[in-house]
């Protein structure tokens, strides 16, 4: 079992959350109630990375990471650092590689909410903030907890991107799957079988956590 | 339209005043004073909505005005703008479906309208607001938990509960059975009496809102056409389209002239007397006129009655509908137009009535009412547009 990549995953499927869920609120509850030109296209491109092949968003991001390109020199400005083969870098195409997983099940939520339950929200005197709080939110609490879970579990699977823009660097970029890659072209069929168990275990386990809780709400029965 | 708002009233009252051509044109304007009732009715797609919209603050017309309780809460006119949002209106609002939170309970979903009292007391409020509207005992239950009545019930509730300045009822019953239906209209007519506040109810059923309105605003594609108590409307409808709206018949088309015994209404081959507004129509002109069925006497079979010298018609029976108790007659006059009218069942079968048959009926001078072209105009207008 290789735990230093076994904590490389669950730091970067945290983070991956951390950073992700927020703008998935925002963003998902923009494109679900609001109208404006280019949401088509908006729209198309948060589900890019769903159809795209991994490895080629990878030799994108690549790319673009590279101290010549203007996002990897804007970052070098910023930070002194690369972002190739870097944790950073692996997190930034972690957060890209996810858009979808965290954006789409919140927005779909935030879809699900009438709008007359915003506005009988102002009526009843509750500003937009404390609808968001008071209404919305309790109410698409089950699409962020599966966006939640969609993106660890996938940021948990994410192999190709992560390859390409990051490498194996042990400690640093070399996450479980390509770990689990790593044992079988070195013939350790007994390291990847115990590390692919406990993807499988974690994977699981995410999802019945996300649809068990999701059943328990006896106000949505009826 | 500005002299329906402009006319009479107080400083108090719910004013509301909206122009604009589109997306959803609008002209109307109506007033409705403290505890009364206001009832906006009109086909669907009048505007109705728009305007509760309007007034809650949910919507807003390129030029209008809304004053509630001497406060400005909206008004766009001359260069002026300016709107204060849902939340600083004091409104309560009774949505079509409700809208209740389906995620709190009655006593949350009415709690959460109390935010102007301080914390310790909002829960005892809201429990009062629910005894108030009948609901005691069921404060733990979810929407999904409750009837559609009981849903209703917890909306005017959270409606009341914010303590409002105006109350908004968008077609409250129209979600629920007719037994229920008429149930939740009583008590709301009970409410009333404990409420000073302007309430304006939505509807599309007239009979809901003679029932429970003190006056009736009529709307068509997003014109207010006629604002009156019930009565004055089922008697005095303001042109042929607002007698349509409110589904009245006996609308026709007659000739003012000038005979020896003075200004009649020339209708077919009868001269009519008319009691009001002949006087001050020209001789020759030509209007449209309607007389409520309950100004058309049947005259009894070889017994004089009452009214009977009044403007007699005979009249060939085209039609008869019973419907329970009551009996529809439409009969029809020597150049083709049909006068239709309802009589108890037992009536009609005592005199014998049957298809075919000749009849006298006398048509009440009374209620003649005419109504001149210049006075329809926006009715006229609007039928066009409707064409």
């Amino acid at each position: 079992m290789d735990w230093s990549a076994f904590s490389v995953s669950l730091r970067l499927a945290a983070f991956t959350c951390l950073f992700l869920l927020p703008l998935g609120i925002w963003w998902g509850r923009v494109l679900a109630t609001a109208q404006f030109r280019g949401k088509g296209l908006c729209e198309a491109l948060i589900a890019l990375p769903l159809v795209l092949p991994p490895t080629v968003l990878g030799f994108y991001l690549l790319q673009q990471f590279g101290r010549d390109a203007p996002l990897g020199g804007a970052w070098a400005a910023l930070t002194g650092g690369g972002l190739n083969f870097t944790f950073s870098g692996i997190l930034l195409a972690s957060l890209i590689a996810n858009l979808p997983f965290a954006i789409q099940p919140i927005q779909r939520a935030f879809e699900h909410v009438p709008a007359n339950l915003r506005e009988a929200a102002w009526c009843s005197g509750l500003s937009p903030w404390q609808t968001l709080w008071r209404i919305e939110l309790p109410l698409v609490w089950p699409g962020i907890l599966s966006a939640a879970a969609l993106t660890f579990a996938h940021t948990l699977g994410e192999f190709g991107v992560i390859l390409l823009v990051g490498g194996a660097i042990d400690g640093e970029t070399r996450t479980l799957s390509i770990a689990i890659y790593d044992r079988v072209q070195a013939f350790d069929e007994q390291g990847a079988a115990s590390m692919s168990a406990l993807l499988l275990a974690i994977s699981l386990a995410t999802l019945g956590l996300v649809y068990g809780l999701a059943g328990k709400r006896r106000w949505s029965r009826g | 339209m500005g002299s329906l708002a402009s006319a009479g009233g107080h400083v108090d009252d719910l004013i509301v005043t909206a122009q604009q051509a589109g997306p959803i044109p609008l002209n109307a304007s109506f007033r409705c004073a403290p505890g009364e009732l206001l009832a906006l009715v009109g086909p669907s797609g009048s505007g109705k909505t728009t305007l509760l919209r309007t007034i809650a603050g949910l919507y807003q017309p390129q030029q209008g005005r809304v004053s509630c309780a001497g406060r400005e809460w909206f008004l766009a006119q001359s260069g002026q703008r300016h709107s204060l949002p849902p939340q600083a209106r004091q409104i309560g609002m009774v949505f079509q479906d409700y809208a209740l939170f389906p995620h709190l309970t009655a006593l949350q979903n009415v709690q959460l309208a109390i935010g102007h009292l301080p914390r310790a007391q909002r829960r005892e409020q809201a429990v009062q607001w629910l005894t108030k509207v009948r609901l005691e005992g069921l404060e733990a239950r979810y929407p999904s938990e409750l009837s559609g009545g009981q849903r209703q019930r917890v909306a005017l509730a959270r409606a009341l509960a914010r303590e409002p300045q105006a109350l908004l009822l968008d077609e409250p019953f129209s979600a629920v059975d007719q037994v229920t239906r008429r149930r939740l209209q009583r008590e709301l007519a009970l409410l009333r009496q404990q409420i000073s506040i302007p309430i304006i109810l939505v509807t599309h059923d007239l009979e809901e809102a003679t029932a429970l309105a003190d006056q009736i605003c009529v709307l068509h594609n997003g014109v207010s056409l006629q604002q009156g108590t019930p009565e004055a409307l089922f008697r005095q409808p303001a042109s042929p389209l607002v007698a349509r709206l409110l589904d009245r018949h006996n609308v026709f088309t007659g000739q003012v002239v000038e005979t020896v015994h003075g200004r009649r209404l020339q209708w077919g081959e009868w001269l009519l007397e008319v009691s009001e507004g002949i006087a001050q129509c020209e001789v020759g002109e030509s209007l449209a006129w309607y007389l409520p069925s309950s100004d058309i006497v049947l005259h009894r079979r070889g017994r004089p009655s009452q009214g009977e010298r009044e403007n007699p018609v005979a009249a060939t029976v085209s039609e008869m509908v019973v419907l329970g108790g009551m009996t529809s007659i439409s009969l029809r006059v020597s150049h083709g137009d049909m006068l239709r009218f309802d009589i108890a069942t037992h009536a009609a079968k005592r005199n014998q009535l049957s298809l075919g048959e000749r009849v006298h009926v006398s048509l009440l001078a009374e209620g003649i009412h005419l109504m001149p072209a210049q006075r329809t105009h926006t009715a006229s207008h609007n039928k066009r547009n409707l064409l």
